[in-house]
Formats: structure tokens, sequence, C-alpha cells
């Protein structure tokens, strides 16, 4: 079957036509001929599809908030084409079984290519090593490491980790957190948590952890990602590992784009988030650093939550937000319509550099002739005031709620399968319900 | 006002009016009958999630003195741990026809979730909420510094001018957050005193003076000196190294009350560490105000039960 997509703006770029056979993109131009599907996208800005460096898809162990298939289904929603399933499951993607599991049910779901991110640490204990090798060489093929939600906290560990993934050619994702500094930490620690009483969680004990990771990089050579990073001395951190010559690459999340700690206000935890909201001044560095690319890629850190584990106090509530849905028009409003960067900047921190981090096949020369057809088709002159009908995925914790959000995910092609058409998800055959 | 979980954002007219309806209800306690009606056929639970037998012991109180009905649900630790939540255990409480939830919780905020969720219709009054806020406490030591500088003629004014000093572990401490905004409103100054590991950070916006060490707050001269309970296990945590070190820099010592003007109060919200924060025969003499506040904290729970039955009237 045979697909034509009209006049489509290329990365924010001239429109043109894109025809998809077979999976992939075969012409891109303006004489591309007819096809058996023919949408007129005009108007419309062709993004290749999306990639997520961060997400939780929750199972195997936590499917009352989230499944493979439904968390799946919230990426296409989101324009997302890859996803990288986080290894804090229950049980814990530490073994080459697990992360097969989670490879086999994102084939059967067929909406996304579901990458498992493996644990660092046996159970994430932060005591031994999980099963590196054994996940590296599984049909998942992992290439991402990570004890996401915990911190690899000990400096010796750390260390050993950095080079033993690095025998295997993979990457650390460091959740920078010391655990010392953040016990019982609630929320950012400021004016807004003196008021209100809650736990700090200080700045420091973010960059203190990414200081260290940045100089063992350096001195194992290996390579390092810091997640979710979300404070001004972050970005300061990076920027100087950078400069010399440290191969650590940085994610932002777009909540950490937005929003800020005094949104704690009134304790409603649909605004508890690890690493926690920071300030406007911290907002407005992380901005920047994802301008001038310091920081390289936006991740969502999706993380569902049913509603029992928000419907309660403060403290009581766990920590997380849902964000593939919202991703894009976030970062549309936060960084685009800014005028900080521009819609080919966003092919490169939504899709390209991501998958060249989680080392995903296909994206290193988006929409071009020859690469697969992994494409998303935004409105970016849609406005949407947002709330829990947007969202596709099995939770409703988004902290977006009542936002006039910019942009539209109007059609999402996973290697030329149409996963999102108008704005609706396909219903897919599911290969795993067959 | 429907709900009592904060002093924070409580105007000067309200505090003062809160202040002389506690001087009504302490009158009221003086009389031969020492009950008013007004709550009666109401119902008044008291939902302790953390123990405090004299904080339940005086809200009890005020609510019989009242003429309400009470109930009391205690239970130790979270909630969460517990197996039941919050909300279904008001909720459970509000269908045995509670009209007020009188909360107490380890979680900060716990309170101001209760009042918000729209899980019940019934009055949320704070009892203490995590590090967050002790409001009643506020009021009643207000009432008490109030009563004991002014006397007979306390009525209806404010603490404009009046000289407090905070200390002790101000960043775990709702009675200081309470007093820290009740004070400032009532035009007291307020100078908050604690090491820094006990003093929270980012509190410049605060209507407070910061100092760091008792001799220094107690130099410019002060009205009333108000010792906070350290928790002993804060040592372990390394918030100051021993009992003897906190005693010598922070404690309310006979040498330093000495050094103070005669009439300066001294206050404890209690219970007491004597001999750590306070020594016991401070807590024991004339200027102290710690049976007063024990007293005036009956009557002030009675003001705010009977202020906030007003608003079902209005």
């Amino acid at each position: 079957m045979s697909t034509i997509i009209r006049k489509a703006s290329i990365m924010g770029g001239d429109p043109a036509d894109i025809r998809i056979e077979d999976g992939q993109i075969v012409a891109v131009g303006v004489n591309v001929g007819g096809a058996d599907v023919e949408i007129d996208a005009s108007g419309l800005i062709a993004l290749p599809g999306l990639v997520d460096l961060h997400t939780h898809l929750r199972e195997p162990g936590g499917e009352s908030s989230e499944t493979i298939l439904s968390g799946s289904r919230a990426a296409a929603a989101g324009g997302f084409t890859a996803v990288h399933a986080m290894a804090n499951t229950s049980p814990v993607a530490d073994n080459a079984n697990v992360v097969d599991y989670v490879y086999r049910k994102g084939l059967e779901a067929g909406y996304v290519e579901v990458r498992p991110v493996g644990a660092v640490t046996h159970n994430l204990a932060g005591e031994s090593l999980a099963d590196i090798g054994a996940m590296a060489r599984s049909t998942a093929a992992v290439t991402v490491f990570s004890d996401d939600g915990k911190c690899v906290g000990d400096s010796l560990l750390m260390r050993r980790a950095l080079e033993y993934v690095a025998t295997f050619g993979g990457v650390i994702a460091q959740h920078a957190q010391d655990p010392r500094l953040t016990i019982d930490a609630q929320m950012n620690e400021g004016a807004m948590s003196a008021e209100l009483g809650l736990a700090g969680w200080p700045r420091v004990a973010e960059e203190a952890i990414i200081a260290r990771d940045v100089l063992l990089a350096e001195y194992t050579g290996a390579r390092l990602h810091v997640c979710h990073l979300s404070t001004a001395g972050s970005v300061e951190v990076i920027r100087w590992a950078k400069q010399r010559g440290i191969q650590v690459t940085a994610e932002a999340t777009p909540h950490h784009l937005l929003l800020t700690d005094d949104l704690a206000q009134n304790y409603n935890p649909l605004f508890k988030v690890n690493p926690p909201l920071r300030t406007r001044d911290d907002v407005e560095a992380v901005r920047r650093g994802v301008a001038d690319g310091t920081i390289d890629i936006v991740a969502t850190d999706h993380a569902p939550h049913g509603s029992a584990t928000k419907d309660c106090t403060w403290s009581d509530a766990s920590f997380g937000m849902v964000g593939l849905e919202s991703a894009l028009s976030i970062v549309q409003h936060a960084l685009v319509d800014t005028g900080l960067i521009g819609w080919a900047d966003v092919a490169r921190i939504m899709s390209t550099t991501p998958a060249r981090i989680g080392s995903v096949d296909g994206y290193d020369a988006p929409l071009t002739v020859g690469s697969l057809a992994n494409i998303t088709l935004v409105d970016p002159s849609a406005t949407t005031v947002w709330g829990a009908d947007k969202l596709a995925g099995r939770s409703t914790n988004t902290p977006f709620t009542g936002l006039t959000l910019p942009g539209r995910v109007v059609h999402t092609f996973f290697r030329g399968t149409h996963t999102v058409r108008d704005g609706s998800i396909v219903e897919l055959s599911q290969a795993g319900n067959a | 006002m429907k709900h009592f979980i904060s002093t924070r954002g409580i105007d000067s007219a309200t505090a003062i009016r809160l202040l002389d309806t506690t001087a009504d209800m302490a009158d009221v306690r003086q009389r031969d009958v020492k009950k008013l009606p007004t709550l009666r056929g109401k119902t008044v639970a008291n939902v302790f999630f953390e123990d405090s037998t004299r904080t339940r012991l005086s809200f009890e109180a005020a609510a019989l003195a009242l003429s309400a009905d009470v109930s009391t649900f205690t239970s130790k630790g979270s909630s969460v741990s517990k197996g039941e939540s919050l909300k279904d255990t008001v909720q459970t409480l509000e269908s045995m026809g509670a009209d007020f939830i009188v909360l107490r919780h380890c979680d900060s905020g716990a309170a101001a979730t209760l009042a918000q969720s729209g899980w019940i219709n019934a009055h949320v009054i704070n009892a203490g909420d995590g590090t967050h806020e002790h409001p009643t406490q506020a009021l009643l030591d207000a009432y008490t510094l109030r009563s004991r500088l002014f006397g007979d003629s306390a009525r209806g004014r404010n603490l404009a001018g009046v000289r407090i000093v905070i200390v002790g572990d101000i960043l775990h401490s709702r009675v200081a957050r309470s007093n820290v905004w009740l004070l400032a409103t009532l035009g007291a100054h307020v100078t908050l005193v604690a090491p820094r590991t006990l003093m929270p950070r980012d509190i410049a916006a605060w209507p407070v003076a910061i100092v760091h060490t008792l001799d220094e707050a107690l130099d410019e001269g002060v009205d009333a000196v108000m010792t906070l309970r350290i928790q002993k296990e804060r040592m372990n945590d390394a918030f100051f190294p021993d009992a003897a070190e906190y005693t010598r820099f922070w404690g309310m010592t006979t040498a330093r009350f000495d050094a103070v003007r005669a009439n300066t109060l001294v206050m404890h919200p209690g219970p007491m560490n004597r001999g750590l924060e306070i020594a016991g025969s401070i807590a024991d003499s004339a200027n102290s105000t710690v049976r007063d506040q024990v007293s005036h904290g009956v009557a002030a729970r009675m003001a705010v039960l009977y202020t906030l039955l007003g608003e079902d009237a209005s």
C-alpha cells in the first residue's frame, strides 16, 4: 500500500509531498505521483517520528496505571514512534527475561517501537550490577541502562557501572539525586517548601551527583546521559563538562520547561514530581540550555499513576506526571512560540538526538528518501484547552489541565503504519489479542 | 470562614475578632455553668492520625463546652500504612454525622487537602499538620500574650509593637509557622532564633527578623520569649551536636532569664523538655505562661468552633 502526504512543511521548511511505500519513504518533493491514500497536510508541519528516551510504561506489575499497549497508544497520540520503557517495573527489568517480555509486548502492541531500558543494579537496590551483558545481548538488545526513580548513589558502583556498560557499547542514564540529601524530600527546597512545611529537595542534591558523574565519565572515558535535569546549576555543570569534551548528554522534561514550585501552594499532588518543579529562574535556565544545545533532548518522564496514589495527602502521593500526549505542545509553547528554537530543532531534540543516544535505528536522516516512514504531522496553529479528555493512556495525572496549549498531533505514522489519523488513534489489530 | 486551616491570610480584623471571641469563651469557663448550648445537636469528630493527648483533650473539652457531641478517631502513623486512606476515614465519619472534622495529621497539608478535596462538606479545623501549621495553638498563644500584657484593656486590641522571640526548631515547627503569620498580622515584631540547621532556607519574605543565637535576640529587649520543644532525635540527624550545646546557645536558662527585663514572659507550647530548651524553674515562675496557654487552648478552640458555626447561619 502506498500513501502520499501532500504539502507538509518539512520540519518547518518548504512544503513538499512525501510518498510512503512498504514502511519507507520512497520520494520527497513535488512530483511524487499518486497513491492509494492521500493526506492533505497543507498547514501541517512534518517531523520525524518522536523518540522518547524516558517513559514509564508500568508493565509488568503496574498494569492498573498503564500497560505497554495503553502507553504505546498514548505515545502515538503524542506523535511518538519510539519510547524507552524504564526499568522500575515489578519485577524490575534487571534481567533478559523482563526486557525481552517488554520488547515483545511492544511489538504486539504495534503503535511504537518499545525499547526496554535495563536496570543498572539488581532490583534497583544500588548494591550489585544487574545482568547488563545478558540484557545487551538479548532479543531486546538493550543499550540504555538506568535505575531511574533511584540514583546510583554509590561512587564506586557508579564508576564500575560506567566502565561495564561501556564494554557493551551502552550508556547509563542517571537519575541524579543524592539519596542522603533528599531523605523524605517532597518538593523543591526554597521559599515555598519553607512556607508549606514540606521537606525540601535541594538543588545541590542533583548538581552534586551530576558533577561527580561527569568527572567519573571523564575518568573512565564512558558515556553518561543525565535524566531530567531541573536546575540552573545542573545546566552550568553540563555546559562545563561539554566544554571539557566529556561524553555527556542531558535531557529536560516538558514540565520542567514550564511549571514552577509555587504550584505546590495548595498541596495538589498532581504537581508532585521527581525531580521536583523548581523556580522560574531554573525554568528559564533549562530553556536556554535546550536552546543552546547544552541540554541535548527533551524526554517526557511519562509517569502514570492511578487516582488512589494522587487522591491523598501530598506526602502520601506518588511522584510523577503523565506527559506523552502533551510533550510536543509544551515544547512548542515553551521553546518554539517563544522564539528560542525552530521546528528543525524540535526534530533534533525530540527525535534524531534521542534516537542516537538510545541507538534506535532509522532516525539518522529524517524525512529523506530511504529512511523508515516514522512521521509526525502537527498542526502548529491549533490550540487546545488541555484536560484529561486529551489523554490516551490509562492514567489521568496530567498537570496541564486548564492550560490553553498550542499545537496538535494530527497524524502519526510508525514505519508506514497510520497510528493516529485526524487526531484519533487508529485501532490496530493487536497481534497479541488476535 | 468555613474552615480553619492556617493563620496565613487571616486579616487583622478577623484575628482580633477571634481573640475577642476567645475572651468571651474564657469568661464562660469562669462561670458556674461552664457550657453554652451553641453546638447542641452538632457532632465534632476529632480525627487524630498522630499522638497528641493534650491537643485532643483540649478540642474535646472545647466541643463539650459548646454542647456538641464528640466522636474521636485515633490512628497511629500514616493513613496509607494503616490501609485506609484519609479520604475513606473522613467520609466514614461524615456519614456518621460529623459536622466538624478536627484533623491532626503527620503530613503537611493534610487539612488543606481535606478542605479543598470535595470529599466532605464538614468544617475542617487543622489541629496540626506535619511541619506546616497549628493555627489554634497560634490563636491561644496570641490570646495569652494579649491578656497577660494588657489585662482588662485587652479587648479589641492588636499586638502592635510587642516584641516576641521564637527560639528553637523553626524548620520543623508548625507552631512557629502559625505564630509567625498571626503575630505579624497583629502587628508584633517577631524574631526567629535557631542554628542555621534548624532554620528554613529562603524565608527572606517572612515578616520576621532572623538571628542565630538566643543571646543576640535577647540583647534587643523583648516582651516575650517563646521556646519550642526540641525533638531529641534531631541530634542523631546532625542538626546539632548534643543537648548540652543546644542548651548553651538556644536554651532559656536561668542566666539568660536573670539578664532580661523582670516582666518578660516565657512561653512554651508543651510538652516541655525541662532543662533542655527551658529551665524548670523558669517554667514554674510567675513569668511563665505555660499553664495559661493550656487553659486558653480550650477557649481558643471554642472560639474557632463558634466562629465556623456562624458561617452556617450567614
